[in-house]
Order: structure tokens, then sequence, then C-alpha cells
């Protein structure tokens, strides 16, 4: 037999676990990893420089775009640090609509991850599963603000709109029959929050059934427990935060210990594993989406009752309603002012981080006074993550790499901004 | 007792503190920096153990303004903003590196933040310190040229492969210099100048409002 020497392999940038366009230049040891060479950049769009040339309101559907499998949480981000330079705080109704589709968002965040971590260790069903109940929860984005992914729901004051009153419904066509339409819109025939309500009723049951496939399953065991160990030591010194500095034994989440909009009078529970593998990674994030379900139902029983307006009165940041303008000389150059030049911002910096599905998310702006940012930072969670890589997998084998991989949960969109 | 006090008594004197917008800033000399990072991890009142962030900014064009009303053309948009070149108003070195710093064991935040040396932009590398700061620097100096002294492995990151320039400097226009397509006849990519025309949507305005006024006179 020959002896294997030492040689490089090219991983990516266009490999299905790649999860994206990421490229690894891989040293191995027969088939020990023993360096990694990770080159990113390759989805670089500049976001950041390009929210410098735009007034502030522009660039929230950028923000959509930068982690693109949880949109609303981005915005979240950035229409904070604008609120925090502005000094005005949204209304109690737009805070509570905020929470609870910053929870839809991480459950489909989490539902992306888990369908494509399941994939990437062999096991098909689960992303099935998954991308069944994404559906749905793409469904109260389109119903929200008309579109399935990329929402800007979210506005400096408040959110767009107030939540809708009715679903929309599937039509009759050629290829289903009433019977089949009708089942399909049984749960379509209240408002929004009437199906929100029917799917986190329904929603448990599925991470179960998730569980049953795998929590106990022999071979995903043998794939997860005890591959990519990080302890609380080591997650701090590499800089991670969110779902991995949990699995990893650190009490750290920022909706518990620096809560923003109406996380403080919410009860929820924060899951932290003991050991920070794989497998303990898997366990957080299943029990964080529970715990998403717990807030969204408190959100949807106060939103229930609690009416009021969704977006500050102050013209001069939202623009004043359509009616408004048709009599009223004021409003009308308001609208004017507000859609040719935008608001303009206090001169100084802040910023402002929510606790993102996949870590601390956060914006940094510079602003000189303008109607655009000065300086527009992206923090994106991913990146101290996928830095650690070459780290956490020395010496490991070449197909826990891609279990490591997945496991950080990794989209190119933040990473690469 | 506030962070911004223990602060004044931890770090070397030569660093500015101040609070704004409910947040702590540190401004250092360069060569201090290492100094103040090291007492930001270990000191047992600071603790700061994750670096949550590095960036560059560039300072230039700090309050310039694009506006400058003249009569009104055919030509769009553009006619109200000004593309002559205006000198920067800024009093300090034009480029900066700021870190943002948590501590997850006293649960607070600190901004520091350092100018570099004016002609050639440099740093020292905290990556001993901070050990996840290594592609944070290297994301800074690939996007504004700041070199970091000592770093380990100081290459371009996000930008292409053969890049060249600093593209998130403010004398970096957005349309950037070279452009890549496919050609049929060489059948591979190939570079070429960009014939984009820079366009300004909306231009930059700053105005004196009142509403800030107050505000500025606090800080």
């Amino acid at each position: 037999m020959s002896e294997i020497n030492q040689y490089t392999v090219n991983f990516g940038p266009q490999h299905p676990s790649a999860h994206g366009v990421l490229r690894l230049i891989l040293e191995l040891q027969g088939e020990t990893i023993s360096k990694i060479d990770t080159h990113i950049g390759l989805l670089h769009r500049a976001t950041e420089k390009l929210a410098e040339t735009k007034p502030y309101n522009h660039s929230i559907g950028y923000m959509d775009r930068l982690d693109y499998v949880s949109m609303m949480c981005n915005e979240h981000a950035y229409v904070r640090a604008i609120e925090k330079l502005l000094n005005v705080e949204a209304p109690i109704r737009a805070q509570y609509i905020r929470v609870m589709f910053d929870e839809i968002t991480r459950i489909l965040n989490h539902l992306m991850w888990l369908g494509a971590h399941a994939l990437d260790l062999g096991a098909t069903t689960v992303f099935l599963y998954c991308f069944h109940e994404r559906e749905k929860l793409m469904d109260c984005y389109e119903a929200v603000s008309g579109a399935r992914m990329h929402a800007t729901y979210y506005r400096p004051g408040g959110v767009y709109r107030d939540l809708p009153e009715s679903m929309p419904q599937y039509e009759v066509n050629p290829w289903r029959s009433k019977k089949e339409i009708d089942a399909l819109n049984q749960n379509r025939q209240g408002s929004l929050l009437d199906f929100i309500n029917d799917f986190i009723d329904k929603f448990p049951s599925v991470i179960d059934d998730c569980e049953r496939l795998l929590t106990e399953n022999r071979i995903w065991k043998q794939r997860t427990v005890n591959i990519g160990t990080v302890n609380a030591e080591l997650a701090r010194e590499l800089g991670f935060t969110g779902p991995l500095l949990r699995a990893s034994g650190v009490d750290w989440d920022l909706r518990k210990h620096q809560p923003y909009a109406v996380y403080d009078q919410l009860d929820f529970d924060i899951p932290i594993g003991t050991k920070g593998d794989c497998y303990d990674r898997y366990l957080v994030r299943m029990e964080e989406m529970r715990q998403s379900v717990r807030i969204i139902r408190q959100c949807v029983e106060w939103l229930a009752v609690n009416k009021g307006p969704v977006i500050i009165n102050d013209h001069k940041i939202a623009p004043p309603k359509r009616v408004e303008m048709k009599d009223d000389m004021e409003a009308m150059i308001h609208h004017f002012k507000l859609f040719t030049e935008g608001f303009h911002t206090p001169p100084g910096e802040v910023y402002a981080s929510v606790e993102h599905p996949k870590g601390e998310f956060g914006v940094y702006i510079v602003s000189d006074g303008a109607n655009k940012p000065y300086r527009l930072k992206i923090r994106p969670a991913g990146f101290s993550h996928l830095q650690s890589l070459e780290k956490i997998c020395k010496g490991v084998m070449l197909a826990d790499l891609v279990t490591i991989l997945s496991s950080i949960d990794i989209v190119f969109g933040d990473i690469d901004r | 007792m506030s962070l911004a006090d223990d602060l004044k008594k931890i770090l070397p004197e030569s660093c500015q503190i101040e609070s704004s917008f409910g947040e702590v800033n540190v401004i250092t000399p360069a060569d201090q920096l290492l100094v103040v990072m090291e007492s930001c991890k270990e000191h047992s009142d600071l603790q700061f153990d994750i670096l949550i962030d590095l960036c560059g900014v560039d300072y230039l064009n700090y309050g310039l303004s694009e506006w400058k009303t003249t009569s009104t053309t055919s030509s769009g948009y553009s006619r109200a903003t000004s593309n002559e070149p205006q000198t920067s108003k800024w009093p300090l070195p034009r480029i900066a590196v700021v870190y943002h710093l948590l501590s997850t064991t006293l649960n607070q935040r600190l901004r520091v933040k350092v100018f570099a040396s004016p002609k050639i932009p440099e740093v020292p590398t905290i990556c001993d310190i901070y050990s996840h700061a290594n592609w944070y620097e290297r994301e800074a100096f690939d996007l504004f040229g700041i070199v970091f002294v000592n770093h380990p492995d100081l290459r371009r990151i996000l930008t292409d492969y053969g890049f060249k320039g600093f593209p998130f400097r403010k004398d970096f226009p957005v349309s950037g210099f070279k452009e890549i397509r496919y050609d049929h006849d060489q059948e591979r990519c190939v570079y070429e100048d960009v014939n984009i025309e820079p366009r300004v949507t909306v231009p930059k305005v700053i105005r004196d409002d009142n509403r800030y006024v107050g505000d500025q006179e606090n800080e």
C-alpha cells in the first residue's frame, strides 16, 4: 500500500454543505484535517458603503438581505440604532408586534438550520418537515408586509402597518378540488393573529416529531455527540455569542440580560448546554423554538386585546396618513420632505444590538447630522463563529468538519455583507 | 459607581472618557492601545471578555454636505449636488479604528476608539489579547488600508482576489474602478474599467436642526 502524504483539498465555493459560498483550503493528513484556510467574501456586496449613500429609510430593505433567513431580526437592530440616535421609542403595540415577529423569525431560522443540518448528516425527512412549517411562517410575513422573505416591515418609530384583520385564502384552481382548498383554508378564516394562534397550537407537536427522529437516534448521536466541543472558557476566547455561547454553558442572552422592546415583560426561559458539542447546540436550538412559541403566545394574547398606534405620530420621522394629506398642507409638506430628503439624525455615534437567532447582531452608526448615515457598520453574528472553524476543526476528521460547519449555523449574506 | 468613573481610575490619564446616548466611549492614543485593551480584559472591575466588533471609520468627509441649490435644470435630481472637491473639516487624523467590547460577567459595554497615524494608518494589533480580533483586523485592513502592526496574517478578506485600493474610504467611488464580465471571444472572464456614470439619487444634506441644539450643548 502506498504511503499517504499530506495533501491539499479545495472545498467549495459551490458545495452543498458549504451553506452558501464558502471556500476552504484544507490540508489533510489522510482523512484528518491539519490546517484550514477559510476564504470568505464571495458574497460581499458592500452593504455598508451602499447605506452611506442613501437616506436612512432606504437601507431597511438591505438589512433583510444580510442574513436572509432571519430578515426581521436584522431590521430590528437597524431601526433600534436609528431610534436610539433620534431618541424616540416605538409605541407599545409596535414593540409587541416586533417581538412577535422576531420570535417567528427565530423559528424560521432554526427550522432552516435544523433542516439543513439534518440534510448534511443524511436525514432527509426532517428537512421536509421543517420546510413544510416554514411555509406557514412565510405566509405570516406575506400577510403583514406583502413579501414572503424581504419584508422591510420595521420602520424607525414603529412598524409599517398594523396586523391585517383577514388572512389571504387559497382559491379554487384546476389542480385542487374544492374539498382540498377548503381544508387548506380552514385555519385562514380569521385574522392573522388567529392564524398564528393556530400555528403555535400545532407547532410543538412538529418539534416533537423532529425530536423523535433525531434526539435519541443512534446515528445522529454518533455524528454529533462529542464533536466540535467548545467549553465555556474557549467559547468566550473565540468570541461566541447566541446559541453557540449558550450551548457551551454560558448564561448569556440579550433578551434577558440587556432586554430591549418588551422582552422584560414576557415570561420565557433560556436553555443552556453543558458540554458545547454539536449535540448540545442542536438541543439548545430545539428548546429555543419551544420558548419562542411561548413568547409568541403571550404576544398574541396581548395584541388581541390591546389596540393602539403602531408607529409614532412624529411626522418628521414617520409619514403622515394618506387621508391627512388630502386637506392638510402641513401633512403634505412633511410627506414631501420625508420622501425626497428623509429625516436627519443628531450627530453622534450609537451601537444597538438584538439577540438574533444566530447570536448578537449589532448595528453601529456614526452620524454627522445628515440625512444619511456617515458610517454604518454591521456586526454580523456569524463572522466570529466562522473564524473559529480553523481552531475547532484542527485534527478532526473531514466528515466531522461538515457537522461542525453546519452546527455553527452560518449564512453568507451576513458574514460577507 | 458608574463604568465611566471606574475607567477614569483604571485607564492611563491620556485617555479621554465620555458618555453619550447612554454609551461609554474611550478615546485612546495609539501607543496606549495595548495597555488599555489589556486592562479592559483583565481588570476585575471591567472584565470585557468578548470583542464584539472592530471596524475602521474614515472621517474625510465628516460634516460636509453635498447640497447646493441652484436654479432648476432638466438634468434630474443631480442638479442639487455639488461635485466640487471640498476640503475636509475634520480636525483629527482621518482614519480611526473603533472597538466594541462586551462583558458577559459584569453585563456592560464599552467603545474604544483610536486614531491611526495620518500618513500610513498604523495601529498595533490586539490579536494577542483578543484572538478573535484576527478577522476583524483583516477586514479593516482590506476595506480601509489600516495596517495592524504585528498581525499574524494580514491579508485581504472580503474583496476579490487581486483587488486594488481600499473600497470603504470616502475617496473611493461607490461604483468602483473595475468591472468583470465573461468574454465570449476569449472564453474567459475579463476585467475592464467601469463605465457607470456616478449618480446621486438623494443628496446628502446637513441642516442646523434646532431640535438637536440642546443635545449638542450638553455633550
